[in-house]
């Protein structure tokens, strides 16, 4: 470590009384606070708001794939003049898959996974006060508050909200006159995602910055516990591919609405010739998938981080190939950011860059192959303590390697061209990203809401109970839809029924509707369980989880600074769980763990893991 | 009906979750910190992840049984049986792959499940191990890719060799056209700031290019069987995309550019329809269709198989409904086929 890094350390060490006794108002506590455990709690609660609008609208919208055309009196409730005499229209049928991707992509995985663990953990695990910028960090929130507003109010707009997927693809999203959601719903979905991606940088550089400059005194990149270089890399993905879908957006918004043509050429619709010349659709899907991709691996590697952590920590065991696990993270990092083109392979590209993103994209199952064998190997062996996080962990890594393998045959150009946006996609993404990924957000929640709520804990049981009905539903679910996929059902149709060849799979997508409104009925059991435990929760002890990392060592009430005294300084990684000496005894007599702030014993040895 | 149906299982599912959490407490000794797992929710929880292999197994299994006839049948193009081919490599590799590590995932969970009093291993790094699982799927991945680029560049690779038929296939909100080059087989140009409605120039073709005066355009594809045929993809309006999935062929149709893609027809529509697979399919489907009939429902026609070609990029309201019959059939029934129709010039004759 630098030497200005440890004078600062001490500077904090000096003025450790003194700045705590302002007297906080209930605006700057929590509305405007610029103190990262409140703004960590903001952005999961903001997103598991959205999260239950998108979720709600997958249920509605699989409803209608199970029974086409049939009347519910829930689909005239909620979606009112779009649902004449309860009977889904076929626009709202594509609104509701777009703002469906768009929600939980961005505004619950993106912000609500990586926004509440990068904001609650870095600081905490890596011994620093608070963000380098608290202002910043609390304009990056709010920011991503406008954003889900602005998104919400795009559901009420008079012709109706984006509706040409969440990938937005020219000329459809382009033209009002070819789809009624591409009008004025456009224009919000656009607007939302601008700023949405202007608070999505600003939180990406303040993690960068604070990971890189506020480690405490000993936390050398090497002992940093994995969460944190998931969320750092996290960050530096994001900032590398966000600005690009920016420019996406403001070159969309520039021939929407200023008559440009980057994306438009030579159209015929609605009987007239449109002025259009020069641009390619072809150019925006580069635009978009550049950050699309990174976009899947922004998503996931957060769950992957908080999956190391807890799932060593109850396994009561260091986690195998800690070095191999950050390599694997900064591979994937690096190798995410030149696989965009596998989503192109059939879009009129050169196939020649076909044949090269079929061989980058292959190659990042190899890393990622690294990963799964490593977390089976942390089980190995081990004491394995079953609390829901743990759970969720261990289903993370099980619908990692389900959806991970069919990207094996997505990746292959060859093999993508008769699977290519089908049902088969839709499974595959579901299982390794968006499952997983929900799977990882959950697992955080349930292991670090004693953090989050002053050492208040969430009902276990109802948690196993919404684990496992969680668990069975997502196969239920997600498995079958492979062979939708392979009957060559496409994706984004209103109904099968046009078709008389996919007439005999209407029984599976009943039997898929079935498991996900189940799925969705046991997401009210971890609502419940989480607003209960917030004001009725159980105080467990400081560090429940008996684990290694600095965030337990720091106050269970919160205060701004997180410890009382002075920060910790750290001697060892963040991963000596049931460490022996020769003996074959425990380090510290009794006790299975030794954490980071415990100095090296005389005769213990610090393995250079 | 359904409606109540869906309502009963909404709460049968909530009182089966409370009677869940009830069973779970019930189970577990009173102890201080009751949120964190004792020995008794780590056994049950273990038991449980044992019970869940055993799932993920059954429902793979089940899939198989129940709806690998819903699969589409086998290629009916040549390119096809070697994508055919390949996919079965690659699926066998996943399911090896996924029952394995699933079952260790799973079992480590069952039989490593806490203890209080057990002591973990210490076990951080084996670098033998870790190359040994980073060589094996380097060399299974480097395999699949070799392979799968060459047959990748064997499909795309669109050329005239063999005198392939050449076929527009025009792509509009929500239908589409095939356009054939007539007897010289090539296509005339065209543009869509030269379609005329009220000429019939539907597809903007240049009246002025000798070439395009004996197009044939159609509104249902018929293709010789044996015969190659390079499709020239155009769309007018939004991205739409040519999915022909018994032939394992896709390619998007782009507004402002031409796209290719190539095959050989090898099965006529004759053919496939004595297909055993395809029998046992068009049964199945008539039977669903005749339940339907006897409901009076609409949509229940008997149903008789055929190749569609069908749109698979999201382009608006009816994306849903946008496809074309294919037909393959014999060199002679093409050639009789194509004689009935009108070429471009005499359409345009006809409307003055």
């Amino acid at each position: 470590m630098s030497a200005t890094a440890v004078a600062h350390v001490d500077d904090h060490a000096h003025d450790d009384h003194g700045h705590h006794h302002h007297k906080e108002t209930f605006v700057t506590k929590y509305i405007f606070s610029q103190d990262h455990k409140m703004i960590a709690k903001q952005y999961l609660i903001t997103g598991l708001i959205m999260g239950t609008i998108g979720i709600a609208m997958s249920l509605l919208f699989r409803m209608q794939l199970a029974w086409p055309g049939e009347s519910f009196p829930i689909f005239e409730a909620l979606l009112g003049k779009w649902a004449p005499d309860g009977v889904m229209d076929a626009d709202m049928y594509l609104a509701l898959v777009t703002i469906h991707g768009t929600i939980m992509v961005f505004f619950v995985l993106t912000a609500g996974l990586s926004g509440t663990f990068s904001n609650l953990l870095i600081p905490l695990q890596i011994g620093a006060r608070d963000m380098a910028s608290g202002f910043l960090n609390m304009l990056s929130y709010w920011m991503f508050f406008t954003s889900s507003v602005i998104m919400v109010i795009s559901l009420f707009v008079e012709a109706g909200p984006a509706a040409a997927g969440w990938t937005i693809y020219p000329p459809l999203s382009a033209l009002p006159m070819a789809q009624p959601g591409s009008g004025m719903g456009m224009t919000l979905w656009l607007v939302s995602m601008a700023i949405f991606i202007a608070s999505s940088l600003l939180g990406s550089l303040n993690y960068i910055v604070t990971v890189l400059n506020l480690r405490t005194k000993g936390m050398s990149m090497t002992r940093l516990p994995l969460t944190i270089w998931a969320f750092f890399v996290t960050a530096v993905i994001g900032v590398i591919s966000f600005p690009v879908l920016l420019s996406a957006a403001l070159l969309l918004i520039m021939d929407r609405s200023f008559g440009t043509s980057f994306f438009l050429s030579d159209i015929f619709i609605q009987g007239e010739v449109l002025h259009y010349q020069g641009g390619s659709p072809v150019l925006y899907e580069h635009l978009f998938w550049f950050l699309g991709h990174p976009e899947v691996y922004i998503v996931l590697l957060p769950a992957l981080g908080i999956t190391s952590e807890v799932m060593s920590t109850n396994a009561r065991k260091p986690i195998f190939g800690y070095r191999a696990m950050i390599a694997s993270i900064l591979a994937i990092a690096f190798l995410s950011t030149i696989v965009w083109g596998h989503h192109m392979f059939i879009s009129g590209m050169n196939p020649f860059l076909g044949s090269v993103f079929t061989f980058t994209t292959l190659l990042i199952a190899i890393p990622s192959a690294v990963k799964a064998f490593n977390y089976i190997t942390t089980l190995w062996k081990g004491n394995l303590q079953m609390n829901p996080g743990m759970l969720f962990s261990i289903a993370l890594v099980s619908t990692f390697i389900t959806g991970g393998l069919t990207g094996i045959i997505l990746g292959d150009s060859t093999l993508d061209i008769n699977v290519h946006d089908t049902y088969f996609v839709v499974a595959h993404f579901h299982l390794v990203m968006g499952i997983s990924a929900l799977y990882g957000l959950f697992a955080g929640v349930y292991h670090w809401f004693p953090k989050m709520f002053e050492g208040r804990m969430m009902n276990k049981n109802l948690g196993y109970v919404h684990f496992w009905v969680t668990a069975v539903c997502a196969y239920g679910v997600f498995f079958p839809m492979h062979f939708v996929g392979m009957a060559g059902v496409p994706r984004r149709y209103y109904q099968n029924t046009n078709f008389p060849m996919f007439d005999e799979l209407t029984d599976v997508q009943v039997l898929m509707t079935v498991f996900a409104l189940i799925a969705g009925a046991a997401q009210l059991v971890f609502l419940y369980n989480f607003v209960s435990s917030m004001f009725y929760g159980k105080k467990g002890p400081k560090n429940p989880w008996k684990s290694n990392t600095l965030e337990w060592t720091a106050e269970m009430k919160h205060i701004h600074g997180n410890w009382d005294g002075p920060i910790p300084e750290v001697h060892r990684w963040a991963y000596d769980y049931s460490k022996v000496d020769a003996n074959g005894e425990y380090i510290i007599p009794g006790q299975d763990f030794v954490p980071q702030t415990v100095p090296l014993q005389d005769d213990e040895e610090e393995l250079n893991h | 009906m359904t409606t109540a149906l869906t309502l009963i299982v909404l709460v049968l599912v909530g009182i089966a979750i409370w009677q869940m959490t009830k069973i779970f407490e019930l189970s577990q000794l009173k102890t201080q910190n009751a949120q964190i797992a004792n020995d008794s929710d780590n056994k049950n929880q273990g038991y449980l992840m044992f019970a869940f292999l055993i799932f993920i197994y059954g429902i793979t299994i089940f899939s198989f049984w129940k709806y690998a006839k819903f699969l589409l049948p086998e290629s009916s193009s040549a390119h096809g049986e070697e994508y055919d081919f390949l996919m079965l490599v690659s699926f066998v590799i996943i399911f090896i792959v996924q029952t394995i590590t699933q079952a260790l995932l799973h079992y480590f969970g069952y039989k490593y499940r806490g203890k209080e009093g057990n002591k973990a291993l210490f076990y951080a790094d084996n670098d033998r191990l870790e190359f040994i699982w980073t060589i094996i799927p380097v060399i299974v991945l480097a395999g699949l890719i070799l392979w799968g680029l060459y047959t990748w560049t064997n499909i795309m690779d669109v050329n005239d060799e063999d005198d392939p038929l050449i076929v527009e296939l025009y792509a509009q909100q929500f239908n589409w056209t095939a356009r054939y080059g007539g007897a010289d087989n090539v296509l005339g140009g065209a543009n869509v700031r030269m379609i005329d409605i009220d000429r019939a120039n539907v597809l903007g073709l240049d009246e002025s290019d000798s070439y395009a005066s004996d197009d044939v355009i159609v509104k249902e594809l018929h293709l010789p069987v044996g015969r190659k045929v390079n499709f020239k993809m155009r769309s007018q309006d939004v991205l739409h995309s040519a999915y022909m999935p018994h032939f394992r062929a896709q390619m998007n149709c782009v507004p402002g550019m031409t796209t290719e893609f190539s095959f050989t027809p090898i099965k006529t529509t004759a053919e496939i329809r004595q297909d055993p697979d395809v029998i046992a399919k068009v049964e199945r489907t008539n039977k669903i269709r005749a339940e339907r009939a006897a409901n009076g429902e609409d949509n229940s026609d008997p149903w008789e198989y055929d190749y569609v070609l069908i749109c698979n990029k999201i382009c608006g309201t009816s994306h849903y409904n946008m496809q074309m019959k294919i037909i393959v059939e014999t060199q002679e029934e093409y050639e009789e086929w194509m004689k009935s129709q009108q070429t471009f010039s005499q359409t345009i004759a006809s409307m003055q």
